[in-house]
């Protein structure tokens, strides 16, 4: 409530209605009347046509899907990866002092670079290869996965861990058994974050370095000054974008059941 | 003497880091210098660009041009979103209308606005002011909207009970009571301005620091490359830092962690 009035469902549908089709009907509006030439505002009809088109047509080489088939392929490696060595680097930090010493400072230097900084490097180490974007996006998904696993695991009861020590349980154990279970939640609300900053960083690698994928095919719309493609580039990118998102946001829900 | 400890503790570190990345390179050739610069060659290269230059300008006029662009950009955008996101939290009827537009805009990516903006305003800093504008925006709307719905409904009625003028009940209860988590929206926005230039300059600038890092990269100059990520990160840093400093500025009633 916060001590708000609540609208009647009515008095919601009408105003979401209306906001809706202000937004839409300025866009047809300006794109109409031709105040600007009509491949640098095509009216959201086009658009949507558009993005049917390229569903069925192949540009620069592929449908849309297949580009969004290479971009989620890209996307999957990285933030696989990430989650590989982020979820046991995490544990490990929160189970030895010498690892945290190691590896906190040099995590904490390399994590203020924006992962788009590394495109350059990316670009001398692994060509024009998939090696390029997966790296460009493991340094977007890695540090909030290492962040949350390693707070997660920081946060469970010490005498659980006194316990499990002083029965002899060995590192494996600890981590496994008794930090993982705990941490889970914090892990799963670090690979929502992670999951969004690695789509978005992926979206940036290929607007640079790639030669197939939904960022590709946007930058030749962009090159042919065909607005009515990148726009459907962008839909596209929030859709997947959207559908990541609430795969994971339902994981999480199910996890905070338990 | 916890400071004396803290200031120590960093130089460990950095004489660390230090040591790992000498001997890698200068001193077992582990990496290779045409793949990854040693601290030497690093050092020349922030010499060469600090005292004579390097892609169309000196190190501090790149990192003016990226500062002064991301900090007037993200003002801007950071003021058009608290406010959005304020007016949305408090009135129901301004959230139902907007929301559908929001919502839709929202999963797209701020660096997926690149190409449109270069459509749109071609290669100047135009573009860059409104991709930065886009990034900088939502995370400040989401944020200061949660803000406003997230206090507690006995301050609210507390002050309608009151009979508080609006302007009053804007100014002294829910503007306060949503500080914190403004400041928490403006630092992602903060960040994802950040981001974005980068990639914006790195596609297409003259000058600014995502320009050091296109040009090194086309000469296949590892040391420069270096220099520009070291740059990035840390005028990036120094900027977060900053901010901070204004938010303890903005609510002395918090004690600091």
């Amino acid at each position: 409530m916060n001590g708000l009035r609540e609208l009647s469902r009515r008095q919601w549908l009408v105003l979401t209605l209306l906001g809706a089709s202000t937004f839409l009907g300025l866009w047809y509006f300006l794109a109409f009347i031709g105040v600007t030439p009509q491949k640098f505002l095509p009216t959201p009809l086009d658009v949507v046509q558009r993005f049917f088109t390229l569903s069925t047509e192949p540009f620069v080489g592929m449908t849309l899907f297949g580009h969004l088939a290479s971009s989620f392929h890209r996307f999957l490696s990285g933030f696989g990866l990430a989650v590989a060595i982020g979820v046991p680097l995490g544990l490990l930090m929160a189970t030895s002092k010498v690892v945290d010493r190691i590896v906190t400072p040099l995590f904490e230097s390399i994590r203020f670079v924006a992962p788009i900084a590394w495109i350059p490097f990316a670009a001398l180490w692994f060509g024009t290869g998939m090696g390029g974007p997966v790296l460009i996006i493991f340094m977007g998904a890695f540090p909030p996965v290492l962040i949350n696993t390693y707070r997660g695991s920081k946060y469970v009861d010490v005498k659980y861990l006194e316990a499990a020590w002083t029965l002899g349980a060995s590192r494996f154990r600890v981590m496994t058994e008794v930090l993982m279970p705990a941490a889970v939640p914090s892990i799963v609300a670090g690979l929502r974050v992670s999951a969004g900053l690695g789509w978005q960083s992926l979206v940036g690698a290929e607007l640079i370095a790639a030669s197939s994928g939904v960022g590709y095919m946007m930058v030749k719309g962009q090159q042919s000054i065909d607005t009515s493609t990148v726009m459907s580039g962008m839909l596209a990118i929030g859709l997947v974008g959207l559908l990541i998102d609430i795969l994971l946001r339902k994981l999480q829900e199910r996890v905070s059941q338990c | 003497m916890n400071a004396v400890k803290n200031i120590l503790n960093v130089l460990v570190s950095v004489a660390g880091v230090l040591l790992v990345w000498l001997t890698l390179t200068t001193w077992t050739g582990i990496i290779e210098p045409n793949r990854f610069p040693n601290p030497m060659e690093f050092w020349v290269s922030l010499k060469q660009i600090a005292l004579q230059g390097y892609g169309n300008g000196k190190l501090h006029q790149h990192i003016l041009q990226s500062v002064i662009l991301v900090t007037t950009s993200f003002l801007v955008a950071s003021t058009a979103g608290v406010t959005l996101g304020l007016l949305m939290g408090a009135s129901r009827r301004i959230e139902a209308f907007v929301n559908p537009v929001f919502l839709t805009l929202r999963p797209i990516p701020p660096l997926a606005w690149i190409p449109l903006a270069i459509v749109w305003l071609g290669l100047d800093n135009s573009a860059k002011v409104m991709v930065i504008f886009v990034a900088a925006f939502v995370p400040s709307v989401i944020n200061s909207y949660a803000a406003v719905r997230s206090i507690e409904t006995p301050i609210l009625e507390a002050s309608a009970m009151l009979g508080i003028r609006r302007w009053l009940h804007w100014k002294e209860v829910l503007i306060p009571a949503s500080l914190p988590l403004i400041f928490t929206g403006l630092r992602l926005s903060l960040q994802a301005s950040w981001t974005t230039l980068v990639a914006a300059e790195l596609i297409g600038a003259l000058l600014g620091l995502g320009s050091i890092l296109n040009q090194a990269a086309q000469d296949i100059y590892p040391a420069m490359i270096l220099v520009g990520m070291f740059s990035v990160a840390v005028s990036g840093w120094l900027m977060t830092v900053l901010l901070g400093v204004i938010e303890r500025r903005a609510m002395p009633w918090r004690a600091s962690p």
